[in-house]
């Protein structure tokens, strides 16, 4: 029987890459096994083999996936893998597309790993919203980690250098094998309770220097996980190296790449804190001298406001009233004596009414001695023989007493 | 008594934060305006001395460097860390 439509190998090929695609298992699935025929191209991508005694399946690790890689796989190590299967269409055949390869011994630990990322995922305690900011200027700062490690040297060594004002308070603790978990809970916990109770404290340093994912397990123990995010005081994780990433790392506040990292992470930098502290110098100098030459101004303005209100000002204000008053004064003056001058008038006008001219007038006549002026007013002044003048009102003219 | 930045807070010892959160407080006010001569002054004076505060703390630091303990009667205690400075 011939079917109804012809398929093009594009087209079927098409198909059964599309069922791939649908497929949850195949698009993410781990798989134990063991490596044979491991190539690097020159492009970088990585090609391999993946047996096991009764089968075989071609894998590829992309560039960038096989950029973090920490050791070449060799043919016959075997690894547990994570990945997705698809086709590849050019040849028809199909393959795992690598993301994640590990040794198979920890195989377990990694499934364990994930499940438990994925359990403290969904409970929110990675959450964005958990993180806590951290104190610019930490002046106490906790610190979790092995006393004797290099790790410790690391980052007493970086605040030293970097921000010395810092008081350090170390917890010592192991920090690999099956009593480190309970030991690192024990160490936060002590920090918690010192800072409560003793002397605050605004950060913790979580750290350990580098070593194989089995020696950094202790990091990814729930216990410690829970603990971090319950910490009361910010915490940051700085374990292993870059690359390297445990479930602590997800629940601090911060993850910093290293332990050094992590100390440089929690303080600022004092060579900038005293460019600063310079810059603020400067500027409250500057600030100062703009405020004197405001008062300076200011002063200024005052002085020709005080030349407008000075006493010399009041003075000639006063010697103008002066003049004025004189002014008015002299005014009157005139005026009284105008009017002493017209009193006067009237008086002698008066007087004049009582001048014995007017009398003669009347025709009265006023007789003296003519020697010697005596006005005549008895007989016995006139003796007979006597020269005398008589005054009447048009002029004199003599005359003898008999 | 010249002024200080230490015997100005009531004999407060500042850490070198609180000195220079009051540094950038006094010139954001200083720079502000608004103030009275004498103010100024005072507050110009204050600064330079919490300017100095911050130069010296910065200069005069050594990491100090503790551990906790737990004694025989089971305190928890901090004693000098001996591992540090390393030779």
């Amino acid at each position: 029987m011939m079917s109804a439509f012809v398929y093009s190998v594009s087209q079927i090929t098409s198909y059964i890459r599309s069922l791939f695609l649908q497929d949850d298992v195949l698009q993410s699935v781990w798989v134990e096994g063991e490596i044979s025929n491991f190539t690097r191209a020159a492009s970088g991508h990585c090609y391999f083999t993946l047996k096991d005694a009764g089968a075989a399946l071609s894998c590829v690790i992309w560039r960038a996936q096989a950029a973090r890689l920490r050791a070449e796989p060799r043919s016959g190590d075997a690894v547990l893998v994570h990945g997705a299967v698809s086709v590849y269409e050019q040849r028809g055949t199909y393959q795992l597309y690598v993301d994640l390869l590990q040794p198979a011994g920890v195989g377990q630990l990694f499934v364990e790993f994930e499940a438990l990322k994925a359990r403290l995922e969904a409970e929110g305690l990675f959450a964005a919203e958990r993180k806590r900011p951290l104190p610019p200027w930490p002046r106490r700062i906790g610190v979790v980690t092995s006393a004797d490690a290099a790790a410790l040297r690391d980052i007493l060594r970086t605040l030293s250098t970097r921000y010395p004002l810092v008081d350090v308070i170390l917890a010592s603790t192991l920090v690999q094998g099956v009593e480190a978990p309970p030991q690192i809970v024990e160490a936060i916990a002590r920090l918690n309770e010192w800072s409560r109770a003793r002397e605050p404290i605004d950060v913790l340093i979580l750290a350990r220097g580098g070593g194989s994912l089995e020696e950094l397990w202790a990091f990814n123990d729930e216990r410690v996980v829970r603990a971090v995010a319950a910490s009361a005081i910010p915490v940051i994780s700085g374990v292993g190296h870059e690359t390297d990433f445990t479930l602590v790392d997800f629940a601090a506040d911060l993850r910093a790449p290293t332990p050094t990292a992590a100390a440089a992470a929690a303080t600022p930098d004092a060579t900038a804190l005293a460019v600063r502290v310079t810059e603020l110098r400067e500027r409250l100098a500057g600030a100062m001298m703009a405020r004197l030459a405001t008062s300076r101004e200011e002063v200024a303005r005052r002085r020709r406001d005080l030349e407008r209100s000075s006493p010399l000002t009041v003075i000639a204000n006063r010697r103008q009233r002066v003049d004025e008053l004189a002014r008015a004064l002299q005014a009157r003056m005139r005026y009284d004596l105008t009017l002493q001058r017209a009193r006067l008038e009237g008086a002698r006008a008066r007087l004049e009414g009582l001048s014995p001219l007017e009398v003669l007038q009347r025709g009265y006549a006023i007789v003296r001695l003519a020697d010697s002026g005596q006005i005549v007013r008895s007989t016995q002044q006139a003796v007979p023989g006597q020269a005398l003048r008589v005054r009447v009102a048009d002029g004199e003219f003599g005359a003898r007493a008999e | 008594m010249e002024p200080t930045a230490t015997n100005m807070q009531s004999g407060v010892e500042l850490s070198f934060e609180q000195a220079f959160e009051q540094l950038e407080a006094i010139v954001r006010q200083l720079e502000e305006g608004g103030l009275g001569l004498e103010e100024a002054l005072t507050l110009y004076e204050r600064g330079m001395a919490l300017a100095a505060l911050c130069s010296q703390r910065l200069d005069q630091a050594e990491l100090r460097v503790r551990q906790l303990l737990t004694t025989a009667s089971g305190e928890i205690i901090a004693e000098p860390f001996g591992g540090w400075p390393e030779t």
